[in-house]
């Protein structure tokens, strides 16, 4: 795989992880069903239970609003990176 | 249902449909390519859809009037168990992100229209392609039905049709009228037409839930009420099972259910071949990435809507048929002019996927049946005549199921179709990432699921029926009650990985896979991605 000297940008890097971490966070949060089922504390009247979950689609929201700009920065990056270090079969 | 027809309402209803109409035959001349004679064009809508069509696309697409009347009737029915379909919306975005991008770029790169394209490139194998495509048809078909058991429901509480005692041609004039105009403007203007009907349907659908969200609190006595209500009526005992009605949070027992049933649908929907359709028409990668972080405005919408099921039980609507319960509420609460509003949302909602539907579903029988099996030198002229044809028979399909059975027929088939669909997942999603399962393997898990599937849901009895009762079981080895189609799922993955170290070791034909690591990440632009078909006119309509 590897060829010569050159050193390939690794696989796992921090910022990636971070954006797992936001991918990954929704599924946590709710099939987690047992951490929010329940009918107190209500907002205007709406029960927890109801409440939280659309607060979750907001929060998930957000969250793949995040990786989507981290992701379009990696690749930024990585492609900069690549020309600098001269082309690569 | 109710005493006489509502005229204010059906007037309403009749003019937004036949505005709807007309944008669905304008719909041929909007960004027309120069070559109409090709699938990408008829069934994709030319692969040249941006952000905001393909967020209206999608959207009218995965939140259907079906869903619309049912999910609200669940909650109406038995409370929170009904609301599951609020994380199911929120799961379906992450993975959208991760999977999708990908999908499009070896799409583009081989010219794959179906999901069964690319898993008979990618695993060098027509039967499990058959397999994929004749579970995608299978599983469309009823939901196709039941856009149609929608636009009943609406035109029951406007008090068109008749009650029991009318002529059955009478009864059902309506219905035939609505979808003999849809199946006229999908097979003149293709995936254009549901793309553009989509933009009415979605802004109708917002204003409605917009105003019946403020509205309808108001005129209740606000959350409190409307909660305390749902709380007395779900605690009271239900005779035909002998415990409470339902509940505003689910108990202990019933969490696997809820978590099993969000993850299982989550991972299925994508699997849709409507949905893919909808995907592959988009322009490049970045509008699936960046749909994914749009789209969820529409989960706000659909818990939103959930809500509206207590407000149901809270206005004391009484239906037999769950159904009813939020058209009846419209009709109840609304003004007629609005309530007119309210029913053509839901009444276009059906329209639009169920165009997209019969789109899809014509689409795997062009590419993975007719062009694999019957005629392999089909012209792409000859294929896109076949795809409207069969998009035409799969809508009359619908029809005649819908008319000639009982509406819970095209329920439990549903039923099976999200079980059934969930099947596919190995081989597609995991095709994308990886080659290390084998065809056959993959083809053995598939068969397995799909047997124990059906066994499973066909043993669920409820009060009502003795089969098919509902998408939950007892999970085998671990006790609790879960979605029949995640365990099918997880059936149908451990023979897969079992059963390709088997064959792996016996070294049986791996078959060709003829797409490439890069291929996965291709973008439009690049080198051999077929951007946009060269449009027939400069500065074509819109």
């Amino acid at each position: 795989m590897s060829q010569g000297p050159e050193v390939r940008p690794p696989v796992v890097t921090p910022v990636r992880a971070v954006i797992v971490l936001c991918l990954v966070a929704p599924f946590v949060a709710m099939l987690w069903v047992g951490s929010y089922a329940k009918v107190d504390p209500a907002f205007i009247g709406i029960p927890f239970f109801y409440w939280y979950q659309m607060l979750w689609v907001v929060i998930s929201t957000a969250l793949t609003m995040t990786a989507y700009q981290l992701w379009q920065r990696d690749q930024r990056v990585r492609k900069a990176s690549a020309q600098d270090g001269g082309a690569s079969a | 249902m109710n005493d006489g027809v509502n005229g204010v309402a059906l007037a309403v209803f009749i003019i937004f449909f036949l505005a709807v109409t007309v944008v669905g035959f304008m719909a041929a001349r909007w960004r027309k390519a120069e070559n109409e004679n090709s699938l990408d064009e008829w069934g994709l809508g030319g692969r040249s859809f941006g952000t905001w069509v393909t967020w209206f696309l999608l959207g009218g697409d995965l939140y259907t009037a079906y869903t619309f009347v049912a999910v609200p009737a669940a909650i109406y029915a038995a409370g929170a168990a009904g609301f599951f379909a609020v994380p199911y919306t929120i799961l379906i975005y992450p993975l959208m992100f991760v999977f999708l991008p990908r999908l499009w770029s070896v799409s583009h790169k081989h010219g794959y229209v179906t999901t069964s394209d690319f898993v008979r490139g990618r695993f060098g194998s027509k039967g499990l392609s058959l397999a994929v495509a004749v579970t995608g048809i299978l599983a469309t078909m009823p939901y196709i039905a039941l856009q149609l058991v929608g636009i009943q429901a609406v035109l029951d509480v406007m008090g068109v049709g008749g009650g029991e005692d009318t002529n059955w041609f009478v009864k059902d004039l309506p219905l035939l009228i609505a979808f003999g105009v849809l199946a006229a403007y999908t097979y003149s203007s293709g995936l254009r037409a549901p793309a553009l009907i989509a933009f009415v349907k979605d802004a109708l659908i917002y204003l409605v839930i917009g105003v019946a969200i403020i509205y309808i609190p108001i005129k209740l006595g606000g959350f409190d009420e409307i909660f305390k209500a749902a709380g007395d009526a779900f605690s009271q005992t239900n005779p035909a099972t002998g415990n409470p009605r339902g509940a505003l949070a689910p108990g202990e027992a019933s969490q696997w259910t809820y978590a099993t049933l969000a993850l299982g649908s989550a991972l299925a929907l994508f699997m849709y071949p409507h949905s893919v359709t909808a995907v592959l028409s988009s322009r490049s990668r970045d509008v699936i990435r960046r749909n994914s972080t749009i789209l969820p405005l529409y989960s706000l919408m659909l818990g939103l809507l959930g809500l509206l099921g207590f407000m149901a039980i809270a206005a004391g609507i009484k239906v037999t048929n769950g159904q009813l319960a939020i058209p009846q509420l419209f009709e109840n609460m609304f003004p007629a002019w609005f309530a007119g509003v309210a029913f053509a949302a839901i009444g276009i909602g059906a329209l639009v996927p169920a165009a997209i539907m019969s789109i899809a579903a014509a689409n795997l029988f062009t590419r993975n049946i007719y062009k694999d099996f019957l005629k392999p030198d089909a012209t792409p002229e000859q294929e896109t005549k076949v795809s409207k044809l069969v998009s035409l028979v799969v809508k009359v399909g619908a029809l005649v199921f819908v008319l000639t059975m009982d509406k819970t027929v095209a329920i439990n088939f549903q039923l099976l179709g999200g079980i059934w669909i969930l099947q596919t997942f190995p081989a597609l999603v995991g095709g994308l990432f990886t080659r290390w399962m084998h065809r056959w393997a993959l083809l053995a898990g598939w068969a397995v699921g799909m047997l124990y599937g059906t066994l499973a849901a066909y043993g669920v009895a409820s009060p009502t029926q003795k089969h098919f009762g509902g998408s939950s079981k007892e999970i085998p080895g671990i006790g609790e009650i879960g979605y029949i189609g995640l365990t099918a799922f997880v059936l149908n993955v451990v023979v897969t990985v079992v059963l390709t170290f088997v064959l792996r070791a016996l070294k049986a034909p791996e078959g060709l896979d003829e797409t490439k690591a890069s291929d996965y990440t291709a973008d439009a632009g690049d080198p051999g991605v077929v951007v946009e078909l060269p449009p027939a006119t400069a500065g074509a309509v819109h």
